[in-house]
């Protein structure tokens, strides 16, 4: 049995908290003279710089900012510590620190969000340093008791070696020693050829409660005294809360208060959420639904049809040569509309809070992506300043770019602050989690490719037309009113570049916004511009008469990292060798999140409308590799995530208002519709690539073009089951 | 009222007999290990057994679970060991986010106890549970260990 713990929620877990050492003389806190202080943990141990506990019987606790949320981070980030750390894996740890510490603390756990595929990527350099930093004081701490240079000693899991006269001590008896020393100004990392426990598929730290029902999420915590809530705000997005009529749920057993919350929201609180829900469905309610109620799916759709046309306005993302010119004189012109839609995060837990509100002080406990921004949200609701706030990350039962916002947060904030003194659970039903949302951004796209003569792309003119995610939540980070992150797998250089060489391209984005509230949903843009591209990529392939992975090899020349994934993927399935009888086979690849990937699938269809995924191979290039096990996991699910929002996903509004309210609407991947994905991992090193998100990109339009292989037919929109397509 | 028999214990809990059972557990008996996820029984994550069966218990009232043995996840491992299949999602790593696990182990559970070596078509039927984070393989792969052992 595994010896790890899990992160758990431990309100004690730090007790150098921002009103303590706020106060100056705090528990826990030495201040021994002439030296610098040293800062303990809950049970006493010393830390050892900021990342590492170190307790007496030599378990290390690795403190980790970013958020589990599945996607494996927690142990990734542990390995990375502890690689440089070189303390004994199977006596490590981990624990969260709380946003409000590490405020108070002059952010010394940097950045918290865990979004955009950066868990790893974003916090490796400092996270391996706060271990070498460790390692490097408490060989230090051995070497002054021995008397002995430093440069004697040796480190092995935990142990210190004095390789001249064979002493050995542990981390656990010289960590007090090392914590009264000051940490070393630099300090050198490993060589990658080095590593010993990066690039090992050792086992989450994690999993044991997972399994026994014994780990908390946010829907299970319980603290003393705690009501429940059940909420719905109105759910024509932009409309308010008119009214509503309290008097008839008077009476209803368990209802204890009925709150408004902000001027959209009306929640009710009572004993159980049961009680709470079933009042809050039993209560009349009036919405002032405004303007937005007449928008639908039909009216949006139009809207954006009008802005593929050239006379509109559109910022450009990427451009070289003259596109225009050239497809105007081209020999051959192909040219296809694309389109995608709102797809919810169906996380598997609804979004919720628990909030604490006292006069003096406001807590609140919740699974979230971005602790940091959930704390700012409760300084933001509560009215209280930051030493009077915290936040208690708990596990979240998914998050997919949902719990990177923080309106839940808020909610319960708000609905705590009624009843002072009272604990707050805010659950959202799964309706009300369908309902509001932060969507996958609705697009379309027209393009328009040219062939010369012998069949060569000479031209390529991709024109967007949809939302923007950083419009409506980081307006802030627009380029002089451009989206730069609408052009994910299609930009002109960076973490998410285009991966061909075309003479003549105008890549350009119409940027229209629907009162839909956008989000960040698992790869967010790469999903739909790698459809649009990679399918249209194997329409020019037809048009010009070509193997779809010959004619892309031609046009990148230029990007071997591209290509190589793209030739790892084409090996691994055998694309040179026929497909089995009944068996087509479709391609692509794309560029996100700072690592190559490619995929390609194995397709049967019967009776043109019912396709059985038979193979799915990924290949991915991130840099590094930090624990190939959990990638393997994530490219996999990468692929159940995208393919269910290709089969089965899609939002649709009527009325202003989120058609689908459940998982018999928005249906997900079961087993039986999922085959095995062959992942093919080609780490070239160099750079830090993300994990999560880039391989949901490709599953889509792999599937997608081979089912044009399979039946000669183009899919140009999504989801399949409004074309009565569906998993045989 | 209602007396609910679960992990083996009698609960005498204070519900109304058309609760879910779901939630007589969640929130009455105070076993949170059984998740809410749909509340119409489409998503798996709140699978408990019933006598020996496995059912989702959104989708049972309280009056209908009475006098029924009923298992969740916290009563599936004996005194001294983990259930198999415990073991096997551990060996495994099965669980990403894990949220829906707890349904997708009990699921399996009572498909082991009919049939104790599953085909991969007789998962595909059985097992129906969602999982957003997508441990399929995982979980395939976890189950052919258990029948092979």
């Amino acid at each position: 049995m595994n010896k790890h713990v899990s992160p758990r929620m431990n309100r004690r877990a730090f007790v150098i908290g921002s009103a303590t050492l706020g106060a100056g003389l705090a528990i826990g806190l030495d201040i021994p003279f002439g030296g610098p202080a040293v800062v303990r943990a809950a049970d006493g141990s010393p830390e050892i710089g900021a990342w590492v506990v170190v307790r007496p019987d030599d378990t290390v606790v690795i403190r980790v900012a970013r958020s589990e949320m599945g996607q494996g981070s927690l142990t990734g980030l542990a390995q990375l510590v502890a690689e440089e750390l070189e303390c004994d894996w199977t006596k490590v740890t981990t624990e969260y620190p709380t946003p409000g510490q590490s405020v108070a603390r002059k952010r010394v756990w940097g950045d918290f969000s865990t979004g955009g595929s950066r868990g790893i990527r974003s916090s490796q350099d400092y996270v391996r340093k706060g271990g070498a930093t460790a390692r490097v004081m408490l060989i230090q701490a051995a070497a002054d008791a021995w008397k002995v240079p430093a440069s004697e000693c040796t480190v092995s899991s935990s142990v210190i070696t004095h390789t001249p006269s064979g002493r050995t001590t542990t981390y656990g008896k010289v960590a007090e020693a090392a914590a009264k020393l000051a940490p070393p100004p630099d300090v050198k990392l490993k060589d990658p050829k080095d590593w010993k426990l990066i690039g090992k598929g050792v086992k989450r730290l994690d999993t044991v409660d997972k399994t026994t029902g014994a780990m908390i999420y946010g829907a299970d915590v319980k603290l003393p005294g705690m009501l429940n809530a059940a909420i719905k705000d109105c759910p024509v997005f932009g409309g308010k809360l008119k009214s509503f009529d309290e008097a008839r749920i008077a009476g209803m057993k368990g209802v204890k208060k009925v709150v408004k919350v902000g001027d959209t929201a009306v929640a009710v609180v009572a004993d159980t959420w049961w009680h709470a829900k079933t009042a809050l469905d039993a209560l009349p309610i009036a919405w002032d639904e405004g303007d937005n109620a007449k928008v639908s799916s039909a009216s949006i759709a139009k809207w954006l049809a009008e802005g593929l046309e050239d006379s509109q306005p559109a910022y450009v993302g990427n451009k070289n040569g003259d596109a225009k010119a050239a497809i105007a004189s081209a020999a051959k012109k192909v040219e296809a509309v694309y389109s995608y839609p709102y797809q919810n995060h169906a996380t598997m837990e609804p979004m919720n809070a628990t909030a604490l509100y006292t006069a003096d002080k406001c807590e609140v406990w919740c699974g979230t992506q971005n602790g940091e921004a959930a704390f700012a949200a409760v300084l933001e609701a509560s009215g209280l300043p930051a030493e009077k706030c915290d936040v208690h990350k708990v596990m979240p039962g998914g998050g997919f770019g949902r719990r990177g916002q923080t309106d839940y947060v808020r909610q319960a904030v708000m609905i705590a602050k009624q009843m002072p003194g009272t604990p707050i659970k805010l659950l959202w039903s799964r309706e009300e989690d369908m309902a509001q949302g932060r969507y996958h951004p609705i697009s379309q796209c027209k393009m328009t490719g040219a062939l010369d003569a012998n069949n060569n792309l000479v031209a390529l003119h991709y024109r967007l037309s949809g939302q923007s995610i950083l419009f409506s939540l980081r307006p802030e980070a627009l380029q002089s009113g451009m989206d730069p992150i609408a052009f994910q797998g299609v930009a002109q250089s960076g973490e998410a570049a285009f991966g061909y060489s075309v003479p003549n391209l105008l890549i350009e984005h119409a940027m229209r916004n629907p009162h839909v509230p956008p989000g960040f949903w698992r790869g967010v843009n790469v999903n739909q511009n790698a459809i649009y591209m990679e399918c249209f990529m194997d329409e020019l392939a037809h048009a010009a008469g070509q193997d779809p992975l010959e004619f892309r090899r031609k046009l990148m020349g230029n990007h071997p990292k591209h290509l190589a994934v793209l030739n790892a993927v084409a090996e691994k399935i055998g694309w040179d060798t026929p497909a089995p009888q009944g068996v087509y086979r479709g391609i692509a690849q794309v560029m996100g999140y700072g690592s190559y990937v490619a995929g390609a699938a194995e397709i049967s269809v019967t009776d043109g409308s019912k396709i059985k995924v038979h193979r799915i191979v990924a290949s991915t290039d991130p840099g590094y590799v930090v624990n190939p096990a959990q990638v393997e996991r994530q490219i996999a699910g990468s692929f159940v995530y995208g393919l269910s929002a290709l089969f089965y996903g899609g939002c649709t509004v009527k009325d202003g208002r989120i058609e689908q309210t459940n998982f018999d609407t928005y249906n997900s991947m079961r087993i039986s519709e999922m085959p095995k994905v062959e992942s093919v991992m080609v780490p070239s090193g160099g750079f830090w690539g993300g994990v999560g998100e880039p391989t949901i990109g490709v599953a889509a339009p792999a599937v997608l073009n081979a089912y044009f292989a399979a039946t000669g037919k183009r899919i140009r929109s999504v989801p399949l089951r409004d074309q009565n397509i569906t998993f045989a | 009222m209602a007396n609910l028999t679960i992990n083996g214990k009698t609960f005498t809990l204070d519900v109304e007999p058309d609760t879910p059972l779901l939630w007589a557990i969640r929130e009455n008996a105070g076993l949170t290990g059984t998740k809410y996820g749909c509340g119409i029984a489409q998503c798996g994550a709140c699978t408990v057994h019933l006598d020996g069966v496995a059912m989702r218990s959104c989708g049972i009232s309280v009056s209908e679970a009475e006098g029924k043995k009923i298992t969740t996840i916290e009563g599936l491992a004996s005194r001294d060991s983990l259930h198999k299949v415990q073991e096997a999602w551990i060996a495994q790593d099965v669980p990403q986010c894990g949220y829906c696990q707890s349904g997708m182990i009990m699921a399996v559970a009572a498909l082991l106890n009919e049939k104790p070596k599953p085909t991969d078509a007789d998962i595909d039927e059985a097992i129906t549970n969602i999982c957003r984070c997508g441990t399929f393989q995982q979980v395939r792969e976890a189950i052919h260990m258990i029948a092979s052992a």
